[in-house]
């Protein structure tokens, strides 16, 4: 009896116990609210001001609908064609291209659609605006006139390819990133070796930043080496020298690298000036892949420091002293101890410099030249000059891929442990 | 790092190569830095140094490129748009990515990887992408051009720098001091304002330094979304590399390395101050 009463008393009766763990649950649910009431704005005004602009470039580089919205009628008509079969389109069609034609003409429309039936195929822009400046005066039937207007509208394959192109969502975006065609028949493949530009591009991007990579790694690892080891006085001082670069416009570096390696410029002056170089025969260090490389190293560099800084400050000088005693030379100590040990920061190192130059646009377009240009530089160059926004979209994602690619593989290698973060 | 009393020949010569390896890197790190300064007093329009420069002619230096920037009104009105834009996003990048480091630093914060993901997007996307991108959102939003779209662009890739510093300050963080304000009586904002803002301060004020960075120096998003009246310091510098490249572009960069002087000294005061408050020795 005694015995019960005294564990009754400790024990919650089972209604008690169910509102014990609502009530807990309810403060839980509070708390989590509070945290995420916190992170809200900031992640409404990232998810308006930057997810949703790459969302619309994504959206934008399969987004297909100058034909379709230009075009409405001869879309419709050539809903039923066939283009399998080797014949023409209909009388009907015909027509609809005409009554297409001259609307578009008066509400200055069809030339957006003739631009972009262009990127598919040349010639089709001055098909459609050169006929459409005749289409105003033409009686039915239609299609002879038409013809002998410009041969090509009895050419099956720009019907195809309108056809083709007047679905709203379009692949061909993708398939001129990968330097590849669709032919007439609806095939896909390679264009020919010495028309292809932008896996060649996109390839040189690569093998440049992997280029720049190693040369920060190997200008990097004995110079944070070093900081490591110096007392922590002498260390914080030779730190600024990493640190200023680091804090430094971008443009001013490009600039003064321009001052520094051009034909009339300081290292060229000093060269002639010790006779190491004749006078005519002045270097060209810059405006090729070369000035791009040697700027990029130097503004890059700090990025590779201060990763493996912030990892070999942590490895005990100590075990290097151990090996060395126990009678390892002092190449070995330094492979089998230390090197090892500051896997991690050479890793997240050489991730933050490849990714951040893989994605270069700036420097190369100043000091690159003919060869030293970066992917980036296309999609500039399609954004802002050949106004050709799907296939810069299309490149964007292509690259954006790439950079998601690598930076997945990094956190599955390495456990995605925080080296990246600040100093 | 002393070169231990028993090294051999062979290892000694390493050392020294090794040093003086290393104060090659330093010299190539720091160089074009400083040639600049010089070269910005040049009374020719040259970039490099003439025979009167080299034999420390007084007349061939000369204040003439600063003359040309400060007088010219492009300039002038590119470090109005560069300051207004910078303190504005700066402002705005404070306060959200603060707020925001407050929520992901408590454990009770569902999908914590992928917010973190979301929210420091903006770093690892590459900058042309991000132009991309904003150029077709913000023009069919009809923000392009406007000083309001720059300054929304500028605060979206300054605030991961705000949310990892003050992330990172605040993993260290003690909760008892604010339990014990509560406990003494204090109300949770008046605890808020005395214990939590001063000890986070410094992650907050390093964190904004580098969003300021960030828009002063940013370019690339300029160019994109930008019109002529916003033009900044940076893309007034990159038009002009571009087309014609005069010193008066070395008098700006030399104005620029001044103040990341400044920046650095003021960065690296902060560092050490909220070292010492969490106990951790600089020295």
């Amino acid at each position: 009896m005694m015995a019960n009463t005294v564990e009754a008393e400790g024990q919650l009766t089972p209604d008690e116990q169910k509102r014990l763990t609502s009530d807990m649950h309810r403060s839980l649910r509070r708390k989590k609210f509070r945290a995420l009431f916190l992170v809200a704005p900031l992640l409404i005004f990232i998810m308006v001001t930057f997810v949703s602009p790459i969302a619309t470039m994504l959206f934008r580089s399969i987004d297909n609908p100058q034909v379709s919205e230009y075009m409405p009628n001869t879309t419709a008509a050539l809903a039923d064609w066939d283009g399998d079969n080797n014949e023409l389109p209909d009388e009907a069609t015909y027509a609809a291209l005409v009554e297409d034609l001259v609307v578009g003409r008066k509400n200055h429309t069809i030339g957006k659609a003739a631009t972009r039936l262009n990127y598919e195929k040349s010639q089709m822009r001055s098909l459609l605006t050169g006929t459409a400046r005749k289409a105003g005066r033409l009686k039915p039937p239609y299609k002879d006139q038409l013809i002998k207007i410009n041969k090509g509208w009895g050419d099956i394959d720009n019907w195809r390819v309108i056809k083709r192109e007047s679905k709203p969502y379009t692949a061909s975006y993708y398939i001129a990133a990968f330097d590849m065609e669709t032919t007439p028949e609806g095939e896909i493949k390679m264009l020919p070796e010495n028309q292809r530009v932008y896996l060649k591009m996109l390839w040189r991007t690569v093998w440049m930043s992997v280029v720049i990579t190693l040369l920060t790694l190997l200008l990097g690892y004995p110079v944070s080496y070093l900081l490591a080891s110096l007392p922590m006085r002498v260390a914080n001082t030779l730190m600024i020298l990493v640190l200023l670069p680091f804090w430094t416009s971008l443009l001013v570096r490009t600039s003064s690298w321009i001052a520094l390696l051009q034909g009339q410029g300081v290292i060229n002056d000093i060269l002639v000036w010790f006779g190491l170089v004749n006078d005519e025969s002045r270097l060209s260090m810059i405006y090729n892949a070369t000035g791009t490389v040697i700027a990029m190293t130097h503004i890059l560099l700090p990025f590779m420091i201060l990763p493996l800084y912030s990892v070999m400050k942590t490895i005990p000088p100590s075990y290097m002293r151990a090996a060395r005693s126990l009678g390892a030379t002092p190449f070995t100590a330094f492979v089998k101890v230390y090197l090892p040990q500051s896997v991690p920061g050479i890793s997240a190192g050489a991730i933050l410099v490849f990714i951040l130059a893989i994605g270069y646009y700036i420097t190369p377009a100043l000091v690159g030249g003919q060869t030293g240009q970066f992917i980036g530089n296309m999609i500039a160059y399609h954004m802002q000059s050949s106004l050709n926004w799907g296939l810069a979209a299309a490149l964007g994602v292509v690259l954006l891929a790439l950079v998601l690619g690598i930076y997945a593989l990094y956190s599955r290698l390495f456990g995605g442990n925080n080296q990246m973060t600040l100093r | 790092m002393a070169l231990p009393s028993y090294a051999g020949p062979l290892e000694t010569f390493w050392y020294y190569a090794f040093r003086v390896f290393c104060g090659m890197v330093f010299i190539f790190l720091i160089t074009p830095l400083l040639i600049i300064i010089p070269l910005s007093f040049n009374i020719e329009p040259y970039f490099s140094f003439t025979e009167g420069m080299l034999a420390f002619d007084p007349d061939a230096y000369s204040l003439r490129w600063y003359e040309e920037f400060f007088g010219s009104e492009r300039w002038m009105a590119a470090i109005k748009n560069t300051f207004i834009v910078a303190i504005c996003s700066t402002f705005l990048s404070m306060v959200l990515g603060t707020l925001a480091a407050l929520g992901l630093s408590r454990s009770e914060l569902p999908f914590k990887g992928l917010i973190m993901g979301l929210l420091i997007s903006p770093m690892i996307v590459p900058l042309i992408i991000s132009a991309a991108g904003m150029f077709f959102f913000y023009s069919s939003m009809g923000v392009s051009q406007s000083y309001l779209g720059l300054i929304l662009a500028h605060t979206a890739l300054g605030t991961p720098f705000v949310v990892i510093t003050v992330t990172a300050t605040l993993s260290g963080f003690d909760y008892n001091l604010v339990r014990a304000a509560n406990s003494l009586g204090a109300s949770p904002t008046y605890a808020f304002f005395k214990i939590t803002v001063p000890l986070i301060m410094t992650g907050v004020i390093s964190g904004g330094l580098f969003a300021l960075m960030t828009s002063v120096d940013e370019v690339v998003v300029a160019i994109f979304i930008a019109g002529a009246e916003q033009r900044t310091v940076p893309m007034q510098m990159w038009a002009g590399i571009r087309e014609q490249i005069s010193p008066t572009i070395l008098a700006v960069a030399t104005l620029l390395v001044c103040m990341s002087i400044l920046l650095l000294s003021t960065v690296e005061y902060l560092r050490r101050r909220s070292e010492a408050i969490r106990g951790i020795s600089a020295h």
